[in-house]
């Protein structure tokens, strides 16, 4: 199987009506980007429902009643937009990574050390009866802080000594489980039980069901303020990539490490950074989930938004914009999954997604000329 | 001392399946292509194995399967990142999914199905009387694990003695010079990373019926995978460096078990017995021990030479071409 | 009564004809109906500077690249070669400048690789003992033991050679081969090329070095710009200002409206500058050189004799080994930033791999250098809106083609991505501006664009070191020319009036002595 691609071996190719050519794309068409994702969204649907099928489920049922589940009414997508605030922000937390090549796939535990950092607050810092003024405020600064800290270890680590930094991260994802699991299970376990106790009302963000006094439409809404944090941090990064000097260079790097050497910019310290704003990002989104949807720490406290995360920033080819709607559908995915057998498809479709990206980003290099041949 | 020998002894069992996920990757990494869906090769293979063992009684024949399971999704990674060039690091990630995704669905309810069979294990006589290490390599071992003693010597003397083991090295460090010589980078580097996932299958196949036998959804790698990728690094490309890294890691695993059980350890008062929740550091363990045995495995890269086949994560592009 | 015996020599055995072999490349025709043949046993050199056309020549003849037209014959038989292995399994084989050696790996390894032979089980030590004896046997001495990152660059020559000679190649084709060698290693290879000839062996030396050429070869054959300027001439019969000549050529092929030079203070100071290679080679063995204001000073060379390293120092991408550079009385060290800061303008020689990003547009390319003073950069924000007019402003003024400011950088073509890295880079409004191969593979119009470019800024006042291996351009443009060879300044005169045959003597090694 040589270089069959551009080059095959003489003879080989099959005498048809027409000649099928690939050759260097010279220009990107503005809508293959969105092309691809959208396809391999499609093609993912398509061959889940083929494995659904083999094991016995109904696709076309399942995949509506899945659209049902997560959209169909207010209060679905009430529950489908809280868990699009966490995947909004550790889909930002890998964009930014990744758009200076740096594979973050630690999103994940510094999620949890996020949350570690936000119960650090309410355990051990703050009485229970401290006004939501100081605990919010403190708790997200926490919750950054401890996640900027768990992204600068392998960011340190890959700027000084070339550590790679896919692994790095990945094996702090398990320790950061595994340092909350000490806490949970132990000095601050509520009675023995492998949670801590309930946060004071303080330490809760609000949420839209709060209001449902004045606005009733609001009842059993569980949108929180995180859903704002998302928000927030989407304009945040947006404007950081693409109206800041700093943003300039990450992108710089990302595209030519040559020529941002060139210019003189400084790699080392930007690898650390870089990694420190991707895992601040990703702790605040633990803060917000135990703040605004657990309120407490508890040993499963994500369903894998870390992990979810890096295939939501390749769908949404790293612009922060587009993360908002991908990880809505995500979110969406997660929900409406709850209640199909088998529960593992949400990762399955995840997986064909990210599978048919990466096997379509071929495509930006080349194209393919079907040009009738003239007997 | 049993201590130590139960634990050396669990160590070489649990060990073997690390093994073979770091020895399939050693050859895949030779060759020049970083494969980072070990996990999922791993975990489709465990499902698959232990699925068709289930359905046909027979365990070899799951073994197959888990083998080509792995093999099969290795074939797409390599096709991704051999013949569309694409980036290693994301198509690899891509297949970890992809693989846990497929096995988490395919593996619904098959938890703990009763009347699985597994592997035959057995004591070799005489070499099982050898102190220390008879009882730790020899007594009550699965078929696996002495599968796994003849695959050391086959796989240091294939890389390093034979004729295809010569192209196989050259191929991962310099691809240019063996083009230039006629040697087939790309049919090669297809050929290395599908022996990588049948290798990782197997892996996942010796998990699933012989070392801890079940389905267990994702617990039953626990991300095992990825500590064979460090180890590979730590090996520094070496077959007998994996073999040990490969073994100490398995000890670790029943070293965190068996650590909460005594109350003195070496006449200190054993913390891990008094704390529970100690334990949770233990667990840590292998997962930090990997990122400290990657920093000096990079350190040694710099300063020594012979570090990472040179060519690791590349594509291979030919340059001009007059055909 | 003396008897004139005549011996009858028997006639030259033609090892191999190329007859009107065409060659075209994107822009450039390479090989323009190129003739050349050679005989058995005979070292034949393939004379010429960069671009000449005789490394592309002899790619076609060893296998990488197939000619678009012309023949070739191998003992009168006509041959075609699709893959570099079909070459050596006729008995051709090459020498790259660039080895094709594993480091990793050791010598008997490296000689084995890709054999046939033995099927499967390796026996290395019996493999060393053939190799030794191969290396004993042509007096190539290298340890068949050692690894190849444990070897001088000379030996591994050798190695490369043994390659070929142990696959059984009957044509070896050498490229450049004293580029990286010291003058023993020098002195040691010719040996090895004397005794190789003389047991059978056809050899074609391509170089550069004139005094190389007369020593080594049989015949000498000279290109220049892609045809034969010198068809195996016996070195005997020809003078060295002949041979630098027919590879130089004296013809200037434009003349430019150059005010008179009017120089004010020195802004680059060069002395005694030492650096190393990439490989770890020396390449800079003590420079000194100054540039004025409002003065340009053409660096002529040919490409690999320090030229790169020179220009990577003084724009702070490569740490010296020895000796200073100062811009304007400040001690430039190993760092980008702080020559940019110093006003130094750097239009590098690898525009897509360092000059620019392709993916970014055409605006953030242009923007890379000026992005963090006002007016562009406002605290850590950048002035968006300041930018794009900024860029559009350039765009317009340097005419760059391009849809819009928003297009990819990559989409560009040469001369168009040149034109953007130099609106980039004089836009700075440098002290010190350095170019390095600045028209390389642009076309006349593109060309003419970038001259006119460099001439303003030196009318502005502007110390321009032009590095180029077009000795035209240089002689063209330049007030001053310094010749580098071997990482030194082995001349300095005006251009105006400057004896070109001279300095293709120079260029080439030759101590000139009246």
């Amino acid at each position: 199987m040589a270089d069959l691609l551009t080059h095959p071996p003489p003879g080989s190719v099959i005498r048809l009506p027409f000649a099928i050519r690939i050759e260097p794309r010279m220009t990107v068409p503005r809508w293959l980007p969105l092309a691809t994702s959208a396809g391999s969204v499609v093609l993912s649907l398509v061959l889940g429902g083929f494995v659904l099928a083999y094991v016995g489920g109904d696709p076309i049922n399942a995949y509506l009643h899945m659209f049902d589940a997560a959209f169909g009414n207010p209060g679905v997508l009430s529950d489908t937009l809280v868990k699009a605030a966490p995947l909004i922000l550790t889909g930002l937390a890998c964009t930014i990574a990744f758009r200076m090549r740096l594979w973050n796939i630690g999103a994940e535990g510094q999620f949890y050390l996020g949350a570690f950092g936000a119960t650090f607050i309410v355990q051990q810092v703050f009485g229970k009866t401290t006004s939501p003024w100081i605990f919010i405020p403190t708790m997200m600064v926490a919750g950054i802080v401890a996640g900027a800290l768990c992204g600068a270890i392998p960011g340190v680590l890959k700027a000084k000594f070339g550590v790679n930094e896919i692994i790095t991260t990945l094996m702090l994802n398990y320790i950061a489980f595994f340092w909350n699991a000490y806490f949970i299970y132990g000095s601050w376990s509520d009675r023995g039980f492998q949670l801590t106790p309930t946060f004071p009302q303080g330490a809760w963000l609000p949420r839209l069901s709060d209001y449902a006094a004045q606005i009733p439409g609001f009842a059993g809404m569980t949108i929180h303020l995180g859903l704002v944090f998302a928000l927030g941090a989407t304009v945040v990064v947006w404007y950081l990539l693409s109206r800041t000097r700093w943003g300039y260079e990450i992108r710089l790097i990302g595209d030519n490490p040559n020529a941002a050497r060139y210019a003189g910019i400084n790699i080392v310290r930007n690898i650390v950074l870089v990694m420190m704003l991707s895992g601040g990002l990703a702790g605040l989104a633990g803060m917000a989930e135990v703040s605004g949807v657990v309120h407490r720490l508890q040993d499963k406290i994500s369903p894998g938004y870390g992990f979810t995360a890096i295939i939501i920033a390749w769908l949404a080819k790293l612009n922060p914009w587009a993360v908002i709607p991908v990880a809505i559908l995500f979110g969406g995915l997660l929900i409406g999954s709850r209640e199909i057998q088998p529960s593992g498809l949400a990762r399955l479709l995840q997986g064909i997604i990210l599978f048919a990206l990466i096997s379509t980003e071929v495509l930006n290099k080349y194209q393919i000329k079907i040009e009738r041949r003239s007997r | 001392m049993n201590f130590w020998i139960n634990i050396l002894s669990a160590g070489v069992a649990n060990g073997t399946a690390l093994l073979f996920a770091t020895m399939g990757e050693l050859f895949a990494e030779r060759a020049g292509v970083l494969n980072l869906g070990v996990e999922g090769m791993m975990l489709f293979g465990a499902v698959m194995g232990y699925n068709v063992a289930y359905h046909t009684g027979n365990v070899w024949l799951g073994i197959l399967a888990g083998m080509i399971a792995g093999g099969i999704l290795a074939l797409l990674h390599a096709a991704v990142t051999v013949t569309l060039r694409a980036d290693q690091v994301v198509s690899g990630l891509s297949l970890t999914f992809l693989g846990t995704g497929l096995s988490l669905v395919l593996g619904e309810g098959l938890s703990q199905a009763a009347g699985v069979p597994t592997v035959l294990s057995f004591s070799i006589p005489l070499l099982d009387q050898v102190p220390f290490f008879g009882p730790i390599l020899f007594e009550n071992k699965s078929l696996l694990v002495y599968l796994g003693y003849l695959l050391i010597p086959v796989c240091w003397f294939y890389i390093y003695h034979t004729r295809p083991g010569l192209h196989l090295r050259s191929i991962g460090e310099y691809p240019a010079a063996a083009d230039s010589l006629g040697i087939n980078v790309f049919q090669l580097r297809y050929v290395y990373v599908g022996v990588g996932g049948v290798l990782a299958g197997l892996a996942g196949a010796s998990l699933s019926l012989s070392i801890s036998p079940g389905w267990f959804s994702e617990f039953t790698t626990s991300g095992m995978g990825w500590i064979a990728v460090g180890l590979v690094i730590f090996a520094q490309w070496d077959p007998i460096r994996a073999v040990i890294g490969s073994y100490l890691f398995g000890s670790l695993r029943r070293l965190v078990l068996d650590m909460q059980g005594p109350e003195t350890i070496l006449f200190f008062r054993n913390p891990f017995f008094q704390d529970r929740n100690l334990q949770f550091f233990l667990e840590m363990l292998p997962y930090a021990l990997t990122v400290i045995v990657l920093v000096i495995g990079s350190r040694e890269a710099l300063r020594r030479r012979l570090g990472a086949p040179a060519a690791l994560g590349n594509p291979y592009v030919r340059g001009e071409r007059g055909v | 009564m003396a008897e004139t015996t005549n011996v009858i020599e028997p006639p030259p055995v033609q090892m191999v004809e190329m007859r009107g072999v065409v060659k075209q490349f994107p822009g450039v025709l390479a090989n323009d109906h190129v003739d050349f043949d050679l005989r058995r046993g005979e070292v034949h050199a393939l004379l010429g500077e960069n671009g000449a056309g005789k490394s592309t020549l002899m790619n076609i003849l060893s296998g990488l690249y197939r000619a678009d037209a012309g023949e070739i014959r191998m003992r009168g038989q006509v041959v075609t070669f699709h893959s570099p292995a079909d070459a050596i399994a006729r008995g051709i084989g090459m020498v790259y400048q660039h080895f094709m050696l594993v480091p990793s790996q050791t010598v008997t390894e490296n000689v084995i690789l890709g054999l046939r032979e033995p099927r499967f089980f390796l026996n290395l030590p019996e493999a060393e003992k053939r190799v030794a004896a191969l290396s004993e046997q042509f007096g190539l001495k290298v340890d068949s033991r050692a690894h190849i990152w444990q070897l001088s660059v000379g030996e591994q020559q050798r190695v490369e050679i043994l390659k070929m000679l142990y696959r059984g190649v009957q044509v070896l084709i050498m490229d450049e081969p004293t580029a990286v060698l010291t003058p023993i290693e020098v002195h040691e290879l010719f040996e090895t090329v004397r005794s190789m000839a003389q047991s059978g062996q056809s050899l074609v030396f391509i170089s550069h070095k004139l005094d190389e050429a007369l020593t080594i070869a049989d015949r000498i054959t000279v290109m220049r710009d892609g045809r034969v300027t010198a068809a195996g001439v016996d070195p005997k019969s020809v003078t060295k200002r002949e041979l630098a000549h027919l590879m130089v050529g004296r013809d200037i092929t434009f003349k430019l409206d150059k005010e008179p030079c009017q120089p004010g203070a020195a802004v680059l100071e060069i002395k005694d500058l030492r650096a190393v290679s990439d490989k770890g080679l020396p390449a800079l063995r003590g420079v000194s050189l100054q540039v004025c204001a409002g003065e340009i000073v053409g660096i002529a060379g040919v490409a690999g004799n320090g030229q790169s390293e020179l220009a990577q120092v003084i724009t702070g991408l490569r740490a010296s080994t020895g000796g200073s550079v100062r811009v304007n009385s400040t001690e430039l060290k190993a760092s980008a930033l702080k020559a940019i800061e110093t006003g130094v303008s750097h239009v590098p020689e690898d525009r897509a791999g360092m000059g620019s990003a392709p993916n970014l547009s055409v605006f953030e390319n242009l923007i890379m250098k000026s992005y963090r003073r006002p007016p562009l950069a406002q605290g850590w924000r950048i002035d968006t809106r300041k930018a794009r007019d900024y860029a559009a402003d350039l765009k317009q003024r340097f005419e760059i083609a391009a849809p819009t400011i928003d297009t990819a950088s990559r989409l560009l073509s040469g001369g168009n991505l040149q034109r953007l890295i130099l609106a980039r880079e004089i836009s700075a409004k440098p002290q010190l501006l350095v170019a390095v191969h600045p028209t390389r593979g642009l076309d006349v119009g593109a060309t003419e664009a970038v001259h006119r470019l460099l001439l303003e800024q030196r009318a502005a006042g502007a110390a321009i070191l032009l590095i180029s291996e077009d000795l035209d351009e240089v002689l063209a443009l330049s007030d001053r020319v310094a010749v580098i060879y071997e990482g030194r300044i082995v001349g300095e005169m005006p251009a105006e009036g400057a004896d070109v045959g001279r300095i293709g003597l120079l260029m080439t090694g030759t101590k000139y002595n009246g």
